[in-house]
């Protein structure tokens, strides 16, 4: 029998309080707008008791990946939360949690990075680290922030890999909405006592990490990391369903949203997924066969799936709240692949660059890109003054 | 080889011929029969001692990257809190957790690392083996180097009597974190690192060891020399050793009348430069120097 509680929480307090359930054994933790609302709703839980986590008040980001690092090799639940810059001091510990094979759970509110400066919503800080090794779980609401926590540490710990599970910063951080919490003893069960495989604190049988690896090894230490993240797709797909069974809402690698019959669709990760939902049913209404195609999991990137998705679709707009350089965005860059991989589809796709540094986008925004009149030849900037 | 000394660290490792790192690290961890977590940051031990498949370590050992040493082993630190809490480390049991790091990521690169992490007053001991330069990348001037000396990238020349700048005075800046012990010690004078180490791993908090080992590589000398020129460090006072317990300072060895630094520069390639003329200067101001470090040791000592 499912025991839910339904309350109304930010994305950031939705986030603290799948960690209070989690109760993590070390969290090293550092302000950064927008996080920061995470770990200060957290570090009152442990206050008041409700969790005993061992919090580290760390100096730097840096230093809380390498914290987490320290803890989660000595054996226990490490987790942690960051956001735009901090998530760019801590790119040189990612890899490190990945090579090593450590399953850290880390939230990430994300936001622009600098420069200039702008504590507000984009996706260009996961962005730049979605080469690190780590799984990327994208969230459009608290309720999934809440669920991806508990998705994300299972799937972290069945398959040895550092997972984040992404929220907007400000938009999904900092706005209150409904949500349902699991009883937490069954939040509990679900996640089960962690038991490391390998761990330092292991004295009977001690081992080395973080070895020196030369060109007679290296390379294969990289690919059985690859075959990790292969088992990753499998293994979501079945703690999704086992997810299921005791919060009663169907997760899957993304969501099809009147994907269907769609002729037309726009591919979207985050917050604005809720935005585009509303415009794709008011087109319906009108008779229009449009449909959304919202990504959760973008690392492991699920190309097959997402390429049986849209096989039909005949126009595709695909929206990523950041810029990639001198080269395709990311989104846009990965559903290309993903059709690549289908034989004989004609289809037109078009990439959109939208919300940079936290401008908004609206439903109107939207809808106009689904009935503008366009041949992706040239990327469109939505809401660029 | 002695199997008490090779308990935790094994000899299969591939420090250079006349490297005093084993040494520091095998008296170290010698003096504690606690179980040990070894944290290394990348550097001369670090490669040294864990090339995959094999490993020298006996104890269990991680290495994660080159600023981060404090961090790491507050990480680990707090899992040992953590699994206490769980029973699953049992309340008497100590767990020791060493750092050991070159001066380069010490002094420099790991210093904030090291700050946040002695400020937190993490249960963790932090040995700096402290060779003077970069030695892992062959031999580059760090805020460990001292003045005067020829290192790859302050290199003396027509224009240029090798570094201008004096070494950082490290033991000023984590005595400023009111560490609950720290002591200077020096690989040639090994029954006073291991009372250090004994004394450190007996306390609880942080603690932390700065070790002079000298360089063969860098210093240039023969290796079989490397306990002579480390004795000579001590005895000219450029290098004394002393501890600081508990908010007070004690000096471990003092002479009536300490050897000039002459004696100390002269056995080395690194200073070589500075018995050319127009070295003299240099000399003299080096000297100086020392004496006045030396002076306010005393003063400090004696509050």
């Amino acid at each position: 029998m499912i025991l839910n509680t339904k309350i109304a929480l930010t994305g950031g307090a939705a986030a603290a309080e799948a960690l209070r359930q989690i109760n993590p054994d070390v969290m090293p933790v550092y302000p950064i707008t927008p996080q920061t609302p995470i770990i200060e709703t957290f570090a009152k839980f442990v206050a008041d008791g409700e969790a005993d986590t061992e919090m580290i008040e760390v100096e730097s980001e840096h230093s809380a990946m390498s914290a987490a690092i320290g803890a989660s090799a000595a054996g226990v639940r490490a987790m942690t939360a960051s956001s735009s810059q901090g998530i760019m001091l801590m790119a040189e510990m990612l890899p490190i949690a990945s090579g090593m094979r450590l399953p850290i759970l880390m939230f990430v509110s994300a936001r622009a990075i600098s420069a200039p400066i702008n504590i507000h919503c984009d996706h260009q800080d996961v962005m730049a680290v979605r080469d690190a090794g780590w799984i990327q779980l994208f969230c459009e609401n608290a309720q999934e922030v809440y669920d991806n926590a508990f998705i994300a540490l299972k799937l972290a710990e069945s398959v040895r890999l550092p997972a984040m599970v992404i929220m907007d910063g400000f938009i999904t951080s900092h706005s209150v909405e409904n949500l349902e919490i699991l009883e937490k003893s069954a939040a509990r069960n679900f996640i089960g006592e962690y038991e490391p495989k390998n761990f330092l604190l292991d004295f009977e049988n001690p081992k080395t990490f973080g070895p020196v690896s030369l060109p007679n090894s290296y390379f294969e230490f990289k690919r059985r990391q690859v075959e990790a993240m292969d088992k990753v797709i499998g293994k979501y797909l079945e703690i999704c369903g086992n997810y299921k069974e005791i919060c009663g809402r169907e997760y899957n690698l993304f969501e099809a949203y009147k994907l269907d019959d769609a002729e037309k669709a726009i591919v979207v990760a985050g917050s604005t997924a809720g935005t585009a939902k509303v415009a794709v049913d008011e087109l319906r209404e009108q008779g229009e066969k449009v449909g959304l195609l919202k990504m959760k999991l973008f690392r492991p990137f699920p190309y097959a799936a997402v390429g049986e998705a849209l096989k039909n679709v005949k126009k595709i707009a695909v929206l990523d709240r950041t810029v990639s350089f001198g080269s395709d965005a990311p989104l846009f860059s990965e559903i290309k692949n993903s059709l690549y991989q289908i034989p004989d589809t004609k289809y037109q796709i078009q990439s959109c660059i939208y919300g940079l540094g936290g401008r908004e986008i609206f439903k109107e925004d939207i809808r106009k890109i689904f009935q503008d009149d366009w041949n992706g030849k040239e990327i469109k900037y939505i809401g660029l003054k | 080889m002695n199997n008490d000394l090779t308990e935790k660290f094994a000899p299969g490792h591939s420090t250079c011929a006349g490297c005093g790192i084993p040494a520091i690290v095998r008296t170290v961890l010698g003096a504690t029969s606690d179980p040990i977590v070894v944290v290394s940051v990348t550097g001369c031990l670090e490669v040294t001692s864990t090339l995959y498949p094999y490993s020298a370590w006996k104890v269990p050992f991680i290495h994660s990257a080159f600023e981060n040493g404090g961090a790491t082993a507050a990480g680990i630190a707090t899992a040992v809190k953590a699994l206490r809490k769980k029973n699953k480390i049992p309340d008497k049991k100590r767990v020791q957790v060493v750092v050991f790091a070159g001066d380069g990521g010490t002094y420099d690169i790991g210093l904030q690392s090291l700050s946040g992490a002695l400020e937190r007053e993490h249960d963790f001991l932090y040995v700096c083996y402290d060779n003077e330069a970069y030695m892992n990348t062959g031999g580059q001037r760090s805020g460990a180097t001292p003045f005067g000396a020829d290192t790859e990238t302050t290199p003396a020349g027509k224009n240029s009597f090798g570094k201008t700048e004096k070494r950082k005075d490290l033991m000023s800046i984590v005595i400023a974190h009111h560490p609950r012990y720290a002591a200077q010690a020096n690989v040639a004078f090994l029954p006073d690192l291991k009372m250090k180490a004994k004394r450190a791993f007996e306390t609880e908090g942080p603690r932390f060891l700065l070790v002079l080992q000298p360089c063969t590589n860098l210093w240039k000398y023969p290796t079989s020399e490397y306990v002579r020129i480390g004795k000579l460090a001590t005895e000219t006072n450029f290098w004394p050793l002393w501890e600081y317990i508990d908010g007070r300072y004690k000096i471990n060895w003092a002479t009536e009348k300490p050897k000039l630094l002459e004696e100390f520069l002269k056995t080395q390639g690194r200073f070589k430069h500075l018995f050319k003329p127009g070295g003299e200067k240099v000399i003299v101001e080096m000297q100086k120097e020392v004496e006045e470090n030396w002076k306010k040791l005393v003063n400090l000592a004696e509050i």
